[in-house]
């Protein structure tokens, strides 16, 4: 075996594949090479490291340096400077949100210093195209310990009682989950897992997949041991070609160390794996019309009962849980329930991971412990608000959830504290808004989504979303009526009691967590035909502020309709009635002098 | 995969490559490669301490660092192991190897070298 003396690991991930990581990485192997040094540093590609906004990362080991937003014409520097002389390179480090100062290593960054990884410890670490990094790091030992040491019931109760919940939205019992299938009748069985992560904003599950496959591959393994199933699915979308490519090479790189295969661990016991490739309709995202979907049939879903547990695949007992929550089953079988219920609150137990977006400083996935408050997610660990701006709102559980207003940022991040708001944790998405959201046009937005995504199946998903929306779509035009958000509430009610699967139960949750926090934005839009956001187009009416102008005509320049031109004093005036309402001149004026209330 | 015993194996062997990574009180070799560092030679006794640590297996944390002011006695490496700290000066690639066999595998101070 080579000895290196040190290890680059640059992220690999979606994210910063996007921006350019590949190309920093060809440059540094090809500068490496130049110098003689490849066979001294060794350059790891990983899965994504979780602080995508600042990508192409790179960290230096043994030193543990932090260098981002890393570009191809930077890896002279770095090897010149860092890998030949030891001087890191303070230019290319990360400065935190006051940007005072620079902060060397990657342990000492408030974003990665704030978290608990437990589904995500290996993701960013690792290489996930070589086994043998997943079991340095004490992979498949959870799966031949459970093969070798425990019973299947063993294997069942430890999982129960470490309280661990479903990380896909639903929040069901893992270890409950788990007992059924194992108690259902039948000498066939399968295991799924669900990665058709489809809620926008969410990614965790691909970083996941595409980061750490292996632990996808050893939890399923342990799951068919414990309920009795000899073949698993691993349902995940086309859209997600990475997870894809890296999870196949991973499912024959188990095969070649048998890891899965016939007698596993010399137990007996025969496990194998295939890939189910998706096209990415969100509805498969919901178990029964998942499994109809692996079965070659139209993704729909049908009532239950039966459960999955009762029948599933084929008709069989089939076991299907979330990506996150597989990446929990190694760490609780190796280390107890015990260590796992010792994080989180009383009835959530362990981390969760939220892939945070939207107005804030640091995106990027987050692991925390079930618990963690709202504010210190988005404050302490992502690094605030940009721009100077008031925090508005936090949407969770993507278009099946809810928002969160400043009045509840301390809420506990679990489960119950959520759906007691209005919310729900869903998968984890976690979007946060600034001042300059519309909360009417962010309904409106999710409302879009669900109307597009819906199967069609049952009629109260398939009209009464798009009824909701065509009200919503009025509103923001200013075309609402007295009476709309009775009717909206009305509308929201009939759904949630008579769709029949979760995602049109849950359709009309955007619409009304909106409308118990932000009831006064939709009757400013319907009595006042005012945005207080200035987001709605249609309701904006933009006013030159006499006191401010200077008179430099910079807005009747940019003005692409000509609706600017000089008034009788030094000032300028805006022709409302050809105003397109663009917002050109806002942006362009040097003096703030246009506004765009109502 | 047969055994949990043959898995242990499998892992102690990964775990050696990866070492780096984690934080651990393995001994730590540092390396002033400033300029004057690198006119001195301290490349070569960087390759040396290298090969010497890779040929004998040796668990240890190989890192660089810039100048350190006293120009005259590079190459100059700092050797921390068991909560000690020792500098070495005038280096060269025979004396680094030898220094890797008698301070860190038989945990010997070369005092000659010590600066």
């Amino acid at each position: 075996m080579e000895f290196y003396r040190a290890h680059v690991l640059i992220c690999a991930g979606a994210g910063c594949i996007s921006s350019n990581c590949l190309a920093v990485e060809n440059e540094l192997k090809e500068q490496l090479y130049k110098r003689g040094l490849e066979k001294e540093i060794m350059v790891v590609e990983t899965g994504c490291i979780g602080s995508c906004d600042i990508g192409p990362v790179m960290i230096i080991y043994p030193e543990g340096t932090f260098y981002c937003k890393v570009k191809p014409e930077d890896v002279n520097e770095i090897v010149e400077e860092h890998i030949i002389k030891g001087r890191t390179v303070k230019r290319l480090m990360y400065s935190g949100a006051a940007k005072d100062n620079v902060i060397e290593k990657v342990k000492d960054i408030d974003f990665f210093k704030g978290q608990t990884r437990i589904a995500l410890r290996n993701t960013g670490m690792i290489d996930p195209d070589s086994i043998n990094e997943y079991i340095a790091r004490n992979g498949y030992a959870a799966l031949g310990k459970a093969l070798s040491k425990l019973t299947p019931e063993e294997v069942i109760a430890e999982v129960k009682n470490s309280g661990l919940r479903g990380r896909g939205g639903g929040g069901f019992s893992t270890g409950m989950k788990w007992n059924f299938a194992a108690k259902s009748e039948g000498s066939t069985k399968y295991v799924v897992c669900n990665a058709d992560e489809g809620d926008p904003g969410a990614f965790m599950d691909r970083s996941i997949l595409e980061g750490d496959p292996h632990s996808i591959i050893e939890a399923m393994a342990i799951a068919g041991y414990a309920i009795g199933a000899n073949q698993g699915y691993v349902y995940v979308r086309a859209e997600y070609p990475l997870a894809v490519e890296r999870l196949g090479k991973s499912i024959k790189k188990a095969h070649e160390y048998g890891f899965l295969g016939e007698d596993i661990f010399g137990t007996g016991f025969n496990f194998d794996l295939e890939i189910r490739v998706g096209a990415g309709a969100f509805v498969c995202g919901e178990e029964t019309a998942l499994l109809a979907s692996i079965e070659g049939k139209r993704g729909e879903p049908r009532p239950r009962p039966p459960f999955p547990a009762q029948k599933g695949l084929w008709a069989r007992p089939t076991l299907l849980n979330n990506v996150e929550t597989y990446a929990n089953i190694a760490p609780i079988i190796l280390n107890g329930a015990d260590w796992f219920a010792s994080h989180g609150t009383e009835k959530s137990k362990g981390t969760k991971v939220f892939a945070v977006a939207g107005d804030i400083t640091n995106t990027g996935l987050v692991e925390v412990p079930m618990g963690t408050s709202l504010r210190k997610i988005i404050f302490d660990i992502c690094g605030g608000i940009p721009n100077g701006k008031k925090f508005k709102a936090a949407q969770t559980g993507g278009p099946s959830g809810g928002c969160i207003s400043e009045a509840n940022l301390d809420v506990s991040m679990d489960y119950d504290s959520l759906i007691e708001l209005g919310s729900m944790m869903g998968s984890g998405g976690l979007i946060v808004m600034d001042e300059d959201t519309c909360m009417v046009d962010i309904a409106r937005f999710f409302l879009d989504f669900t109307v597009d995504e819906s199967c069609g199946k049952c009629t109260p998903c398939r009209i009464g979303t798009k009824r909701m929306l065509e009200i919503l779509e009025r509103i923001t035009k200013g075309e609402g009526k007295d009476g709309d958000i009775e009717l909206l509430e009305r509308l929201a009610r009939n759904i949630k009691a008579t769709a029949l699967c979760g995602l049109g139960q849950t359709a009309p949750n955007p619409v009304l967590a909106t409308l118990k926090y932000f009831r006064d934005e939709y009757e400013a839009h319907i009595f006042d035909k005012r945005c207080p956001a200035g987001i709605c187009q249609s309701l904006l009416k933009f006013t030159i502020v006499e006191d401010k102008c200077k008179g430099c005509g910079i807005c009747a320049k940019i003005c692409p309709v000509n609706a600017i031109s000089k008034g009788e004093g030094k000032t300028y005036i805006i022709d409302n009635e050809k105003c397109i309402t663009c917002g050109a001149c806002v942006k362009k004026c040097p003096f703030d002098a246009i506004g765009k209330g109502a | 995969m047969k055994s949990l015993a043959e898995l242990a194996e499998l892992r102690k062997k990964a775990q050696e490559a990866m070492n780096l990574r984690e934080e651990n009180d393995a001994p730590r070799v540092t390396i002033a490669m400033g300029t004057c560092g690198i006119a001195a030679g301290a490349r070569e006794v960087l390759e040396a301490i290298m090969d010497e640590v890779k040929v004998r297996g040796l668990e240890i944390i190989i890192t660089q660092t810039g100048c350190l002011g006293n120009c005259g006695a590079e190459p100059i490496v700092i050797v921390e192991m068991d909560g000690q700290k020792v500098t070495y000066g005038n280096l060269d690639a025979e004396k680094a190897r030898k220094m890797v066999a008698s301070h860190l595998v038989n945990k010997t101070i070369c005092s000659e070298w010590v600066i």
